[in-house]
């Protein structure tokens, strides 16, 4: 699990988030939405500690200030919005990377961490493309890869910077049920930015939502997707239609065209 | 394997060739000649100080520079994530220069210029560290709040300032001196053709030191290839990894100009010319670099002593004038490879 307390980000005098406080239970899914400049990524970071920020972070139980780079990281996988993918890399080499924080500081990797690399790569149907280049792959492949890494750290909790931000509608849906089957199997705790409201309301146990650095709301799906709240903070017209199978889909509208 | 061969060939010609013009058995034979347990073989005293004086003094130190001004370089690139960075880039070439420069002007024994030149280079790059990763220098360069707010943009933009302010007091220096131009420009030119076996002892420690903590670092330069940010959400300690490399690469190639002067283009020909060929995995890049500019600086050295005998050209202008070519031939071949695949 996962917890923060007055949590703020400052950007010289520029506030990105306000003493904002909260947490996520073991095996929880919080998605954090919200409009752009609201936080989200900011947020991950500040938890992820690649950015300073007043306030406490307790991961698992452990200040997460008092742990070194190494025993963070085997708390706290991160996926970033855009991660640096080199393109001569081979898809085994990168996911090896995720092995990082287990691997003694000036050691090489030992046999078991190859294994849980293959078991990775086997999991996500990546191990026929074990030798590929990264240049090589498409979008969705790429994708998938970067939650190999992510998982071959072995951590308890994973942060999602908008995973599927770069994926066609198919691809966002097959990424996110991978996600959340993988988050059951292991019983991982997930915390992702997320702009597709309708996704988010799929997937997450529990939304969060940011408006210039504060919880502008926070609670279930059905509470969060509401029309008059989301148009108040994205500043559009919107609209929540209920799905015949009772999910949440959030569409935006053009202002200035009645509905008949 | 095929970078071993080419050490020993190289090792081979830079020991066989050079102006004495001895025949391949007689350098065979005035090796084994000091070798323990040898047979008893007939070799003059004078093919004996050739060989064991003159020419494997040349060949060892080449190996020790050469390997490691192409480590250090292949290392800075990685650190950097800079294709251009070389390892006179944050300002050993200067101080190195500087260091010197003063003691040819102030008169000092030949003995004392490879002691000063090591406490400029080395002195440099401290200075370059020291203002590069304190403060608020990063502040311009992005966002303020970030990992790399202290990072590696911040430390190069020192490195040019320092090697800017170091080469105009050189400068400054020299022209107030005209009298000893000659000597600090060849010093500047670099070369090996001053080296001894005492010069060895010197810096042996100081390259082996260097070089075990850089290949020892090799996977860690593989992490970095995705960025500073992630590698630390990976577990790296990026500004421990980042000074400890510093320092190592700086201690070594400080010791390597202090005997061998600014030879230039190695540590940036090479490392390039080996990632062309074996890929970007510092596993294989960094060791294969380090055999390879071992490799090359002893042929350019071949080269310098030869090409004009008895007149020795600068290795500087070998290392440049047969390395660009080359340099451009792996590139343009390696471009058509690419455009086939």
């Amino acid at each position: 699990m996962i917890r923060f307390t007055d949590l703020t980000v400052r950007y010289g005098q520029a506030v990105a988030l306000d003493a904002i406080s909260g947490s996520v239970a073991d095996g929880e899914w919080l998605g954090v939405i919200g409009p752009n400049g609201a936080g989200k990524t900011s947020l991950l970071n500040a938890l992820a500690r690649l950015l300073s920020f007043e306030g406490n972070v307790e991961v698992c139980g452990r200040p997460a200030a008092k742990l070194g780079r190494r025993d963070l990281a085997r708390l706290i996988a991160y996926v970033p919005q855009r991660p640096v993918l080199p393109p001569d890399m081979t898809v085994s080499e990168y996911v090896l990377l995720g092995r990082t924080a287990h691997i003694g500081y000036l050691r090489v990797e030992s046999p078991g961490d190859r294994r849980a690399c293959a078991a990775i790569l086997d999991r996500l149907d990546l191990t026929s493309m074990a030798d590929r280049r990264l240049r090589a792959m498409s979008g969705g492949e790429l994708a998938r890869l970067v939650l190999a890494r992510a998982l071959a750290q072995e951590a308890p909790v994973l942060l999602l910077d908008e995973p599927t931000s770069a994926l066609d509608l198919g691809r966002r849906m097959d990424a996110l049920e991978l996600i959340d089957e993988i988050r059951n199997e292991r019983g991982l705790t997930v915390l992702s930015a997320i702009h597709d409201l309708t996704l988010a309301g799929q997937f997450a146990d529990r939304l969060m939502l940011l408006a210039e650095g504060r919880i502008a709301a926070t609670g279930p799906a059905a509470a969060v997707l509401d029309g008059a709240l989301l148009a108040g903070h994205f500043g559009a017209g919107i609209q929540v239609l209920t799905t015949d199978t009772g999910d949440l889909a959030v569409i935006s509208r053009r202002l200035g065209r009645a509905a008949d | 394997m095929l970078a071993t061969v080419v050490l020993l060939v190289s090792v081979v010609v830079g020991v066989a060739v050079g102006p004495a013009g001895l025949s391949p058995e007689q350098v065979v034979a005035a090796v084994i000649d000091r070798l323990p347990g040898h047979p008893h073989l007939a070799v003059s005293a004078l093919n004996s100080a050739i060989v064991w004086q003159l020419r494997l003094p040349r060949v060892v130190l080449g190996l020790l520079v050469g390997s490691m001004l192409a480590g250090g370089g292949a290392a800075y690139q990685g650190i950097f994530r800079n294709p251009l960075a070389d390892p006179y880039l944050l300002g050993v070439a200067a101080g190195g220069g500087l260091g010197a420069t003063i003691v040819v002007i102030s008169g000092g024994s030949q003995a004392l210029l490879p002691p000063a030149a090591f406490a400029g280079a080395a002195g440099a790059v401290a200075l370059t560290y020291v203002l590069g990763t304190s403060g608020r220098g990063g502040e311009s360069l992005g966002r303020s709040n970030t990992l790399g707010r202290n990072g590696t943009g911040s430390i190069l933009l020192a490195g040019v300032a320092i090697a800017a302010m170091l080469t105009a007091f050189q400068t400054y220096l020299q022209q107030q001196h005209t009298q000893t131009l000659s000597v600090v420009y060849s010093w500047i030119l670099g070369g090996l053709s001053a080296a001894t076996w005492s010069q060895i002892w010197l810096v042996l420690p100081y390259i082996v030191v260097a070089a075990i903590v850089l290949l020892a670092h090799r996977r860690l330069l593989d992490v970095l290839r995705v960025g500073e940010t992630e590698a630390a959400s990976l577990g790296v300690d990026v500004a421990r990894v980042r000074l400890t490399v510093v320092i190592a690469a700086t201690l070594g190639v400080s010791a390597a100009v202090a005997v061998s002067g600014l030879i230039g283009f190695v540590g940036i020909i090479v490392p390039h010319a080996i990632r062309l060929t074996v890929g970007p995995s510092y596993r294989v890049l960094l060791p294969v670099s380090m055999i390879g500019g071992a490799a090359f600086l002893v042929l350019a050295d071949v080269a310098a002593r030869t090409a004009q005998a008895p007149a020795e050209v600068p290795i500087g202008v070998i290392t440049a004038v047969a390395g660009a070519p080359f340099f451009l031939f792996v590139l343009r071949s390696r471009r058509a490879q690419q455009d086939l695949s």
